[in-house]
Formats: structure tokens, C-alpha cells, sequence
């Protein structure tokens, strides 16, 4: 396993705006640490916008839509000053601001009157980058890719049963997204495969986690993580995998809640006992790192029988 | 002619079947430029007679053609089948999902009917008509409804709805839609005790935001941007007693303070009482400190304190500041 210091750095290779989210900086710290942790391994080069703000994850522009667009437009801006295609590693960062950008790249009106608000702090937002997901970046060739991943990885994930939870902003509205089929989604599913995993076919992978509501109606909320999990569970998965850092917190933080929920909802009752990763932890374990590297004990559901049968593939 | 493909069709004639099955058609389309309902009526015209299905108008008019393809729900006559291929020439068609099956692809809609009734579509006012006989409303009025006002009750959206899949009291996404027409119609004057019963539970702060009814949506309704104009009008008028709309104000004053969300403040500014506080947060707030996952500083969740800015938070309070001068209404 490798260590801390000789996180090998790849040859440099592009460079994004990187934009972590507030998540990754709060209650899901492991997933930007496994974020750099990759990215210095393949040499993707993140430059970090440090002084963006909150995308407001679709939830600000419920009361404030002007506030949410002014804020995200200058986010865009920052990275078109670098001239750099933006990167999120949180599917709803990236629906908020590609959602934004589709909009401001079509409607030239919405696009003058947001600059006009933006012009006394000195930015301007012409439409010229894009917003990219790690996931995609991960995947494409044009980007890193998965020809060159393939060739990275030391610890393939063998016989490790991985549940591919998608959820809704990598994939949809498709119109504006056009990355994966809006239903029946691949990418990263190809990504498992590319790790040497095994992709768990499950039926709520692109469903909501419930997350959004988890404040409004919990029974709810957590019914609907809990339905993924234990469709996930009876599919035979060793772990679900996941590219947005709500998510995890409903998938994972909640899962004991989700449990409850389940048995209210009288869909059966036991254990779930899903361990649920990021997508860069799941590549980094591939990459040979260690779970302790990738903040992996934190999570409240034990990932200890992934990092076992990692180990036994490897063995 | 067109190359073959292969319909799987998910069948149950509940007189005879058990369980449901899947039935596959291979056959050459009528022609390459063929819908896909042209396809299955082809199945039920020339190969077989039982497949049931319901279908009228054939270009998007009626909405009784919604059913699931290729695991989404949507209607079958306003696309062409080509659109819908996978690698294997083969398309999947299922019933609508989210309403028991009746036969075939034919599912009972009445769940999705008693949910459009409870919103009350209908624009209330007790004023006398005008001497001209007519209400007139503005184009720029009527642009606000514009996009609600082409529903065609298909129920696709209903289909793949995640919070109606869990919570059948949730409105869900048509009805929701079609209450935003009629909050919006300047003619209503019922619109404060309309959106008092939407702002409960049940109503616009259930929808989870997914985006599967705008996936869904035939037509520009696109749900989920109604709920949101809802949502925009209840803060507007102050319904804001309720844990959604404390949840995205206090989320804008996250933002006003400091520029990013701080995890620990939002929830504690989003729950109505201190029992909700002990039985959904208390829990998960010790699991996340036990395991070390997020220990928030305590001396930030202290009135009048936050955690620290973003770098030029400056510029985030200019901006927003603007904002705020340019529209009045947010203005609070
Ligand atoms: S047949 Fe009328 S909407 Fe499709």
C-alpha cells in the first residue's frame, strides 16, 4: 500500500477550476482529500477557486433566484478567467452551475443582466467554459479517461460487487446534460469495470436520494435512501458508489435512519449495512492507497469489508 | 426498408396472470420515419390483436399514450422509435410506473386525477364580471402561466416521481403545476389560503427536486420549475412558517454571512420545534462527531457569529446587496 509521502505525482497533465462545494469542506472532508489524493496521483492539475461561493444547491433560488444566479455567474467567471473548464466533485454543484451556464449561454438577455449586476466587483461572464463532473472527467478521453486509468491501476477490485448510484443531477434534464442516457445511465458503471469491480444492475440508480427533503419530510427522505440501499443490498453489492457528497450524507450519515424508515414504511426490516464510497475513493483504492488515506473510517456505516476484499483481491 | 427491431413489451392480463412478463415483437416498422406508437400499433394491428394500450390523438394532444420506455416515463407518439434504440435494436416499453396496472400498458390514473381535484384548478373570484364581459390579463401576466397552461394530463411526470413513489399524500408534479397556473392567474383571488394548504405537508416544500418530471414532461410544464415558482411566490407573500421555507432562508443567510453553507447552522435553522431537533438531528449530529466526520466549532452556531468567510467576501456582499436593490421583493 502506498503512503502518505510517496503519493506519486503523474506527469502534469490538464488543469481545471476546481470548485470542491461546501460539503467537501464540512461534514464529507474524505471526499476532497481523495479528490487531490487522485488527482495528483494522474497529474490533473486543480486549481482551486478559494474565493467562489455556495452554488446554493438548488435549494436558495426557492426564495432567492437572483442572489443564487448573480453568485453562481461570478463563480463561472472566476474560471473563465483562468480560462479553465470548471470541476466539481458534487453532482449537484455541477446541475446548479451547468444548469446556469446552459442558460446564460442561450439567453443573451438573462447573460447582460446578470454581468450588469456583476460589473462593480469588476467580473464578467461571456459563456465560453464549461462545467464539468470528476466522473466525467474520469471516464472521457478527451479528458483524463478511462484508456489511461485502465493503465494506472495497481489494486484492481476484483470481485468487489459495486452498486453505481447515480442520482439525479449527472443525468438529468438529458437535454442539458447529454453526458450519460437519462434512465439508463454507463458511465460509471464503465468506471467500476475500469477499477477492475464488478457492476451490481439495481433499480433505483438513478433515483433521488432523498437528501433535499430530508428537513421537510424524513419518513419520506429516508425512505427513499433506504429503497436504494436495500435493493442495492439484495443485489448482492459489497458497497455503493456515488459522485455527489448529499448523497452520501443520506446514504451513508443516514442510513441508520434510513432503516427506520424502512421498517415504518413496512418495506422489511434488518441491517443494511451498505458501506457507501465517493467515486475518488473507490479510484484511489484502486490506485493502491489505503482506506485510513482516504478518510474511509469516518463514514458511519464500517467500510471495513470493502477494504477487505480489496485486500484479498490484492492478496 | 427499415432493418428489424425487437419491442419488449411488459405484459399482465390480470384475469390470467399471475405475475407480469415480458413479451418480445420483432418486426420491420412501418416505416424509418415511424413513431414509436406507429410500431406498437403495428404489434396490435398485424401481429397481435391482445396487446392493450391506450392511445388517441397521435400527436400529443390528449396525453393518454404516457408509458415507461426504456425505464422513463414519457409519451410514445412524439417521438420516432429510431430515437429509442439500443445497441441490441430492441426498445422497452412498460406501463406508466407509480399506478397499479389495469392490462398490459393501460394503468389506473385515478390516484393521479384525485391529486389534480385537490388542488382545486379552478380560478375563484367573487367579483362581478365587467361590464365588457371579460377579465383581460396582460401578456406579460400571462407569460407567468404560459408554461403551466399546456399540461395535457398525460401523467408521465406521476410515473417517475420520487417523492409521490414513497409518499402518496405528496400533490406531486401535476398538480403542483397546475396549481401554479391558477395561483399565478391574476383573475384568482383565492391565492393566500391556495398557497397557506400548499405550504403544508404534502405540498411544494415535498418535492425532492429530482428533475424526473422535467425529464418526464412532454410539453414545457416542466413541474418542478412550477413548484419553484410557488415556492418563490409563498416567500413572496410570507408563508413562512414551515420547515422548507426556514430551510432555504436560512440557507440565504448562510450565504449573506459568510459566502459558503455551513453544515452544522443550516439544519438547526431549518427544524419548527426542539423535538424535532432531538429526534432527526441530535442523533446524527453524535454518530458524525463520534466518528470524527464533522465536529463543527460550537462558538460558531452562537447567535450573531458564523464560521469563517470565503476569501473576497467583499465582493459576495456587493453583489448580493445588488441583487437585493434591484428587486424589492427580496428585500427583507
Ligand atoms: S396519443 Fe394522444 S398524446 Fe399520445
Amino acid at each position: 500500500m502506498a503512503n502518505e509521502t510517496d503519493v506519486q505525482a503523474g506527469e502534469p497533465g490538464k488543469r481545471y477550476a476546481f470548485y470542491p462545494g461546501c460539503v467537501s469542506k464540512g461534514a464529507c472532508k474524505e471526499l476532497k482529500t481523495s479528490t487531490e489524493l487522485v488527482a495528483k496521483h494522474l497529474g490533473i492539475q486543480l486549481d482551486e477557486l478559494r474565493e467562489a461561493a455556495c452554488c446554493g444547491a438548488g435549494v436558495t433560488d426557492d426564495v432567492n433566484p437572483e442572489m443564487t444566479d448573480a453568485l453562481n455567474a461570478r463563480t463561472l467567471a472566476l474560471a473563465e478567467q483562468k480560462g479553465l473548464t470548471l470541476l466539481t466533485q458534487c453532482s449537484t454543484c455541477q446541475g446548479v452551475l451547468n444548469k446556469l451556464n446552459k442558460e446564460v449561454q442561450e439567453d443573451e438577455r438573462k447573460r447582460d443582466r446578470l454581468n450588469e449586476v456583476l460589473a462593480d466587483t469588476g467580473y464578467q461572464y461571456n459563456g465560453t467554459i464549461e462545467v464539468k463532473h470528476l466522473l466525467w472527467v474520469l471516464v472521457d478521453d478527451a479528458e483524463y479517461g478511462l484508456t489511461r486509468l485502465r493503465e494506472q491501476v495497481k489494486q484492481p477490485l476484483d470481485g468487489l460487487r459495486v452498486a453505481a448510484f447515480y442520482g439525479c443531477y449527472l443525468v438529468r434534464p438529458s437535454d442539458l446534460l447529454g453526458f450519460d442516457h437519462p434512465h439508463r445511465p454507463t458511465s460509471l458503471d464503465e468506471l467500476v469495470t475500469a477499477l477492475g469491480g464488478e457492476p451490481v444492475e439495481y433499480g433505483g440508480k438513478t433515483k433521488c436520494c432523498g437528501f433535499p427533503i430530508q428537513m421537510m419530510n424524513p419518513k419520506n427522505s429516508f425512505g427513499m435512501a433506504g429503497t436504494h440501499l436495500a435493493d442495492a443490498r439484495d443485489k448482492g453489492a459489497d458497497t455503493m458508489v456515488t459522485p455527489c457528497p448529499l448523497c452520501h450524507l443520506n446514504l451513508d450519515a443516514r442510513q441508520p435512519d434510513a432503516e427506520g424508515a424502512l421498517q415504518e414504511l413496512g418495506k422489511g426490516s434488518g441491517r443494511l449495512s451498505m458501506p457507501v464510497l465517493h467515486v475518488p475513493q473507490l479510484v484511489a483504492l484502486a490506485l493502491g492507497y489505503d482506506a485510513r488515506q482516504l478518510g474511509m473510517a469516518t463514514h458511519i456505516v464500517s467500510t471495513d469489508a470493502v477494504e477487505g476484499k480489496v485486500a484479498a483481491a490484492g492478496a | 426498408m427499415p432493418e428489424p427491431i425487437t419491442i419488449r413489451v411488459k405484459r399482465f392480463d390480470p384475469e390470467t396472470d399471475a405475475e407480469s412478463y415480458w413479451q418480445d415483437y420483432t418486426f420491420e416498422p412501418p416505416s424509418e420515419d415511424s413513431t414509436l406508437l406507429d410500431c406498437i400499433n403495428h404489434i396490435k394491428w398485424f401481429i397481435d390483436g391482445t396487446l392493450t394500450y391506450r392511445m388517441s390523438c397521435r400527436s400529443a394532444i390528449c396525453g393518454s399514450c404516457a408509458m415507461r420506455v426504456n425505464g422513463g416515463g414519457q409519451l410514445v407518439c412524439n417521438s420516432q422509435y429510431r430515437d429509442h434504440l439500443d445497441a441490441d435494436n430492441t426498445i422497452t416499453v412498460e406501463p406508466a410506473g407509480n399506478m397499479p396496472v389495469v392490462k398490459d400498458l393501460v394503468t389506473d390514473a385515478t390516484g393521479f386525477w384525485e391529486k389534480i381535484r385537490a388542488v382545486d384548478p379552478y380560478i375563484r373570484s367573487d367579483r362581478e364580471r365587467e361590464a365588457e364581459g371579460e377579465h383581460l390579463m396582460s401578456p406579460e401576466d400571462f407569460s407567468n402561466i404560459d408554461d403551466a397552461s399546456t399540461c395535457i394530463m398525460c401523467g408521465a411526470c406521476y410515473s417517475e416521481c420520487a417523492s409521490y413513489e414513497i409518499d402518496k399524500n405528496f400533490l406531486g408534479p401535476a398538480a403542483l403545476a397546475k396549481a401554479q397556473r391558477v395561483v399565478h392567474d391574476t383573475r384568482d383571488e383565492e391565492q393566500g389560503p391556495r398557497l397557506a394548504r400548499l405550504s403544508e405537508y404534502g405540498g411544494m416544500w415535498d418535492c425532492a427536486h429530482c428533475f424526473a418530471c422535467v425529464q418526464a414532461c412532454p410539453k414545457p410544464v416542466n413541474p418542478l420549475y412550477r413548484i419553484v415558482d410557488l415556492r418563490n411566490e409563498a416567500h413572496r407573500r410570507n408563508f413562512h412558517d414551515n420547515n422548507g421555507s426556514r430551510h432555504a432562508r436560512g440557507f440565504v443567510d448562510i450565504i449573506e454571512e459568510s459566502g459558503w453553507l455551513d453544515e452544522a447552522k443550516l439544519p438547526l435553522k431549518s427544524v419548527g420545534s426542539l423535538k424535532e431537533f432531538v429526534t432527526d438531528l441530535l442523533p446524527m449530529g453524535i454518530r458524525m462527531g463520534v466518528k470524527n466526520k464533522f465536529r463543527p466549532n460550537p462558538m460558531h452556531l452562537l447567535p450573531g457569529r458564523h464560521h469563517p468567510p470565503v476569501p473576497k467576501m467583499n465582493e459576495i456582499t456587493k453583489i448580493i446587496d445588488k441583487t437585493k436593490a434591484a428587486d424589492p421583493a427580496d428585500n427583507e
